[in-house]
């Protein structure tokens, strides 16, 4: 029998891709539609006092100009978590369809809707909007001050959330005799997801129900968020999922479709598109949270931590989207990663006027890599202790246990991931050979880990559910929740469920788009669950899918179910190895039988109670050019254990893409804010440094595979965690090279040129 | 308060191999002409200010962006989108089947303006360096792939063509 998981499968849609032929949002939407533009607020923060629209509707074209005083008196959340029936840990509902007291420059306060795009351009420019200005604040630790301008009501000094961790006793651990002191800050910024194509959506009404299409990572989720937005009932609410153009967690939130739902009501139900320019979607969809990290470490002269204290200030931005799991995320793997006896973090997610901060890959995990992997290096400086043996004796071993996740690891992950990346960049030999260089061009190797764990139980629920549906040719249709963003959910799926029910790759077609009315229910694409936690769903329809068509195949042949098989699309008995008949015969006699006609089908839901580490190491190669203030990027290698590969080719190639994203993290990529009026300074893709082909090395991917125990295909997280230790292994890299600790992203010359100063290397 | 004037001029050119004409909006860009009226959807929109390559078409076998290239201008043209690089039965080209062959594809949005541009780049029958082909093919912006699957896809078309074997 052939067995698909493992192999190098094709992407399934590979073909329509490369042909141009896939569809995604805005190739589906009828030309005819009406278009949506969005005025944004030209202040930081402040009230609408009023909107004049006369103008605006007097352009023609103009069918409608709304403001934020039209809008349902409805508060709503955003951020694509699953629903909780517990209201202590729903999503902060902090914003309205249009908002009046506007609280980052770029929040929406009116919408135009005309005939076509040139009509909606005029008259967008026409409407006059009249603030009362508040002042901003775009530092998380300036708005926690007393007296900082009152973001959100309810939030005194800003904070949305506090929370903290305590193991030991840190004060009285850290009066030891003879520890050695490590306290650094560590700064990362606010970055964009940057998928190549934007957030858009298009909406009308159909059978007195609302219908979405959209650029989406969630279906199922946003189909609620639009509901409550608009006060529905959720089943009045249907949601689309074409492919889309990537995601990276911006799309893991509601954006724009709950507005443009509403817009589509109020002209009748007609057809309305609301498509986000790039500008729009740098500022006014959602960002990765700038967090400030203090960490203090108080160090034996031998490398055993004895008391670490952590303290971290995520910038939320406007509004609370994902909110405080992002910092927390990161907080959490704090003392898991080193564990140590006395701990104490403390972490809070703070309202700034900065662009509401999401869900971006990783999830709080590079912000909390940046911080703790360049103190573990900054820690082995002061202790002069070579940063991979510090790893070696204090990283997570083998048989731990997370106390609340009951993630266990399982294996020696960090272990065999350090050895392999090691090798591949020769890096023992390197790091002693780059001591102590001199001369203005330098050399230097760095390596940071990373903590990662899979999906999101024992926080949220992990559920998922797939139908598969059997054709008279003995293939089958399957559908699940989970979405192909272009991760390649829609290729690991089939394999696994070619090997599940066993029949041919060929026979499995995957029905990528996600409709909520017919797909069955999941929360889609985040987390890094979706192999992990579609894999259950799969393994448990293929069961009982394989079940009915046993019993089927009894009914069939008059032999037992138990001396029946199904491999391969064929009826096996198995006592011979007989092919009785094969499953496309089986599948049109029991179709079309007068007698007992069935069609073959089944459908089920698993729900995770589980959840898995995924481990993995970044090595980097850099030369320094200190006078011009320039780092090069020779060579990077990362190296995951995510279990067993489903798809080793589509592995490679995605921890390709984290590790590119987590290079213009550590080298490029930032918002920058006028510090005068808060307004995002380069929304644009030539004044945002996204890594372009000339920015990287050849990517390095190596993989050991340690079969997750949890998982019926051996699995775990894949889709974010390369993204997680690049940044700081580059950090370390650049200290290796001029003994010099940046102790902040993205590291442009900017940054070095101040460092370099102050280290002495270069003079004014 | 400026009017909503309309301009029209009627543009001829040839379009994947057939001759065509359209009335547009001479304010139109053409992008927006080869989508909306012409529905060639492989020309994607990612910026629409010439910055990320999505929406590149061949114009007389050279690549543009098309989104800063006026829908007027096509007068005369030979326009390529990707839907007239695939073969009268549906063949790949090599240098499709390439990125299929090196998983260089995700969620697939770039990749029609990659395409295009690796046809224009091994049109010339030159053999390139990798350093070379990055920069021939840095107009593109990726945010899924690091590039590093494109570069290998690019160069196994190339040394297809050139009947050799990739350097080890």
């Amino acid at each position: 029998m052939s067995k698909q998981v493992g192999e190098n499968a094709v992407r399934v849609d590979a073909y329509d891709k490369v042909t141009g032929r896939a569809k995604y949002t805005d190739d589906l939407c009828d030309r005819g539609a009406l278009v949506v533009k969005v005025c944004h607020s030209t202040i930081a923060h402040g009230f609408v006092k009023a909107i004049d629209t006369s103008e605006a509707e007097a352009v023609p074209g103009v069918v409608k100009v709304l403001t934020c005083f039209d809008v349902p008196d409805i508060e709503f959340p955003t951020a694509g978590h699953p629903w909780s029936t517990d209201p202590a840990h729903q999503d902060v509902a902090d914003r309205k369809l249009l908002n009046r007291h506007v609280r980052y420059y770029g929040d929406d306060v009116a919408v135009v809707i005309a005939e076509d795009e040139v009509a909606a351009a005029q008259a967008l420019r026409a409407i006059r909007v009249e603030y009362e200005e508040l002042p901003f604040v775009l530092d998380a630790q300036e708005a926690m001050r007393e007296g900082a301008p009152q973001i959100q009501e309810r939030y005194k000094n800003n904070i949305l959330a506090h929370s903290d961790v305590r193991r030991g006793n840190y004060e009285t651990a850290r009066q030891e005799p003879g520890l050695i002191k490590v306290e650094g800050w560590y700064d990362t910024p606010t970055v964009q997801h940057c998928h190549i194509e934007n957030h858009g959506c298009f909406a009308y009404k159909e059978a007195g129900r609302v219908v979405v299409v959209s650029s989406t990572q969630i279906p199922h989720i946003v189909r609620r968020v639009v509901a409550q937005a608009l006060g529905l009932p959720w089943g009045k609410v249907r949601i689309i999922k074409p492919y889309i153009g990537g995601g990276f967690g911006n799309k893991q939130d509601a954006l724009y479709e709950p507005l443009c739902a509403w817009c589509s009501t109020q002209v009748g139900g007609r057809l309305v598109k609301l498509e986000c320019s790039r500008e729009e979607t740098f500022v006014s969809n959602r960002v990765r949270h700038a967090i400030r990290t203090h960490i203090i470490s108080y160090v034996r002269p031998d490398g055993t931590l004895v008391a670490r204290k952590l303290e971290a200030f995520s910038n939320q931005g406007a509004y609370a989207s994902h909110g405080h799991g992002v910092v927390a995320k990161g907080m959490n793997a704090f003392p898991q990663l080193y564990p140590c006896p006395n701990v104490e973090c403390d972490s809070w997610t703070v309202y700034t006027n900065r662009p509401a901060a999401g869900a971006m890959r990783g999830y709080g995990i590079p912000q909390a890599m940046f911080a703790g992997e360049s103190h573990i290096d900054d820690i082995c400086k002061a202790i002069g202790m070579s940063p991979l043996e510090f790893r070696r004796k204090n990283l997570m071993p083998v048989g731990y246990v997370d106390g609340f996740s009951k993630n266990e690891l399982y294996s020696d992950s960090f272990n065999q991931c350090m050895d392999k990346g090691m090798e591949l960049l020769d890096y023992q030999r390197k790091y002693q050979a780059y001591q102590n260089q001199t001369g203005p061009v330098r050399r230097g190797v760095g390596l940071a880990v990373f903590w990662y764990n899979t999906a999101v139980w024992p926080i949220s629920l992990e559920s998922s559910s797939c139908r598969m549906v059997l054709n008279q040719d003995g293939s089958l249709q399957f559908q699940t929740g989970e979405t192909e963003i272009g991760q390649g959910c829609d290729t690991a799926y089939s394999q696994m469920v070619a090997d599940a029910v066993g029949i041919p790759l060929s026979d499995v077609h995957v029905v990528s788009t996600q409709d909520t009315d017919v797909t069955p229910f999941g929360t889609g694409a985040y987390a890094s669950r979706q192999t992990y936690i579609g894999g259950f769903s799969i393994a448990q329809t293929a069961q009982a899918l394989r079940e009915r068509i046993l019993n089927i195949a009894h009914e069939q042949t008059r032999m037992p179910v138990s001396n029946l098989d199904l491999v391969d699309g064929q009826i096996v008995r198995k006592s011979d190895g007989r092919i009785l008949k094969s499953l496309g015969d089986l599948a049109t006699e029991s179709l079309y039988s007068l007698e007992s006609s069935r069609h073959i089908t089944a459908e089920t839901t698993a729900q995770i109670k589980s959840n898995a580490y995924s481990f993995g190491c970044s090595f980097a190669e850099v030369e320094v050019d200190i006078p011009m203030c320039r780092v090069k990027l020779l060579r990077l290698v990362n190296v995951h254990d995510c279990g067993r590969l489903i798809n080793p080719a589509l592995a490679e190639a995605q921890v390709h893409g984290g590790m590119s994203m987590a290079i213009g993290y550590g080298l490029s990529e930032e918002l920058k804010f006028d510090p005068k009026t808060g307004r995002v300074l380069n929304d644009n893709l030539l004044d945002y440094k996204l890594s372009t082909f000339l920015d990287h090395p050849a990517l390095e991917a190596a993989f050991v595979e340690n079969p997750e125990p949890t998982s019926p295909y051996g699995t775990k997280a894949l889709g974010e965690p390369p993204a997680c230790s690049p940044a700081p292994a580059i950090r370390n890299a650049i200290l290796n090279a001029t003994g010099v600790a940046i102790d902040s992203c993205p590291i442009t010359p900017h940054i070095l040129y101040r460092k370099f100063r102050e280290a002495g290397l270069i003079q004014e | 308060m400026e009017k909503h004037q309309l301009q029209y001029e009627t543009v001829r050119f040839n379009l994947n191999g057939r001759d065509v004409e359209r009335t547009v909006d001479v304010r139109a860009s053409l992008t927006d002409m080869l989508r909306n009226d012409f529905r060639m959807t492989s020309v994607k929109k990612g910026c629409e200010v010439g910055e990320c390559g999505a929406c590149t078409v061949l114009i007389d076998g050279e690549t543009f962006n098309s989104c800063i290239y006026l829908a007027v201008w096509a007068q005369g043209k030979h326009i390529r989108t990707l839907e007239g690089v695939l073969g009268p039965d549906g063949q790949l080209s090599d240098v499709q089947q390439a990125f299929v062959e090196e998983a260089a594809i995700q969620c697939g949005f770039c990749t029609p303006g990659f395409v295009l541009t690796a046809e224009e780049i091994l049109e010339t029958g030159q053999e390139y360096t990798d350093e070379q082909l990055r920069k021939l093919l840095s107009g593109h912006l990726c945010r899924c792939t690091g590039y590093e699957n494109i570069l290998r896809a690019v160069k196994k078309a190339m040394y297809r063509r050139l009947g050799k074997e990739p350097p080890q």
